[in-house]
């Protein structure tokens, strides 16, 4: 749920990152917070364990710059990706706009993908939202791996509506950008569509 | 899903009273900072000494926290926690729903204390919750006539020129 605001001139967007656990989420905020400019971006939250695994969300609020005279204003949510946190999971899908799935190349990690993917159809659904229809990017995350699995492979498992995909190495960025600015994009058009 | 499901849309007149009704109410609880957000995380208004804190950072971690509290509250068999109250060595957080779409956030010392604001609280959120229900129809209303998106005529350009740096 984008919010508008006339009096600032001003468009907010949620965006979520989801996947297994380890998969790569906070990493990928991580690496777009230390990319962007100061006066871009705000603080990144991390709530995090002692472990650093996340516990609730990590979040990244992002100034994307001006549309039509509209700032447009990205937060950017992760979720914890490990199974029992789901409850969590839920709530911060709660009014989300966008979604990028960050699967793991590894082979070990193809059930925990596929899972954590059926969850998120799951957990969209109960918060009133569509998998099928909500803009969505696929992210394949983890491809410096030398047990990574090719990208057919992956994409055959994952790849249900022709979503754009991405290889990605978030610990160096690549692929990053490309997700997420794919992922905006999206998320405009589907603005300009209702 | 009626409201939920919706975007939030406010207009420069709403956004005006909205700000007025924070600033009275900020003065009658003898708060600090006074703030509401929506239950996605989305600042809408503030009122005090806002620009000491990070408020894009408050309004995200305040939803999460309603929105966990939220999730205590379906596990034990109530409806809502309505008011959350955090009380701090110097400062002091009240938390409150509105309108079942909004959280009102009153930051409050030693100046003023948890009876006033909760009183000053339950009038304020009755006024926010009326210019809520006025600014959804205006949204409906707008919206009808295809005006409520600033993005209609927006262009793939547009849209690349985003990202061209």
């Amino acid at each position: 749920m984008s919010f508008i605001n006339y009096a600032a001139r001003e468009i907010n967007v949620k965006i979520v990152y989801y996947g297994p656990g380890l998969c790569g989420k906070t990493t990928n905020l991580q690496y777009i917070y230390e990319k962007s400019n100061p006066q871009q971006k705000g603080k990144l939250i991390s709530l995090a364990t002692e472990t650093d695994r996340t516990l609730f969300f990590d979040f990244l609020p992002l100034d994307l710059g001006s549309v039509r005279g509209f700032k447009t204003r990205f937060h950017l949510y992760t979720v914890p990706g490990q199974v029992f946190y789901d409850a969590s999971r839920k709530l911060i899908l709660k009014g989300v706009d966008g979604v990028v799935f960050v699967a793991d190349s590894q082979e070990a990690r193809m059930d925990a993908n596929v899972e954590s993917l059926r969850n998120l159809d799951d957990n969209l659904a109960d918060n009133g939202f569509e998998l099928k229809t909500i803009p969505y990017v696929l992210q394949l995350n983890k491809r410096d791996l030398p047990s990574a699995v090719s990208v057919e492979e992956i994409q055959r498992k994952l790849v249900f509506k022709g979503e754009p995909s991405f290889e990605a190495v978030a610990t160096i960025g690549t692929g990053v950008f490309e997700t997420l600015k794919a992922v905006a994009k999206q998320v405009l058009y589907e603005l300009r569509r209702r | 899903m009626t409201v939920d499901s919706s975007n939030l849309v406010m207009y420069e007149e709403e956004f005006e009273r909205i700000t007025d009704l924070l600033q009275r109410l900020r003065v009658d609880a003898s708060a600090k900072i006074v703030f509401l957000v929506d239950k996605n995380g989305q600042q809408i208004a503030g009122a005090g000494e806002i620009d000491q804190v990070d408020t894009t950072s408050l309004a995200s971690l305040t939803a999460g926290n309603v929105a966990a509290t939220d999730g205590l509250a379906r596990l034990i068999g109530e409806k809502e926690f309505s008011i959350l109250f955090h009380e701090g060595r110097k400062d002091n957080i009240h938390i409150s729903i509105v309108g079942q779409r909004l959280i009102l956030v009153v930051i409050f010392d030693e100046r003023s204390s948890l009876g006033l604001v909760r009183l000053r609280v339950r009038k304020a959120s009755a006024d926010v919750e009326r210019i809520l229900v006025e600014m959804e129809a205006k949204a409906q209303e707008v919206g009808a006539a295809d005006m409520a998106s600033p993005f209609a005529e927006i262009t793939d350009e547009d849209i690349d020129a985003l990202f061209s740096e």
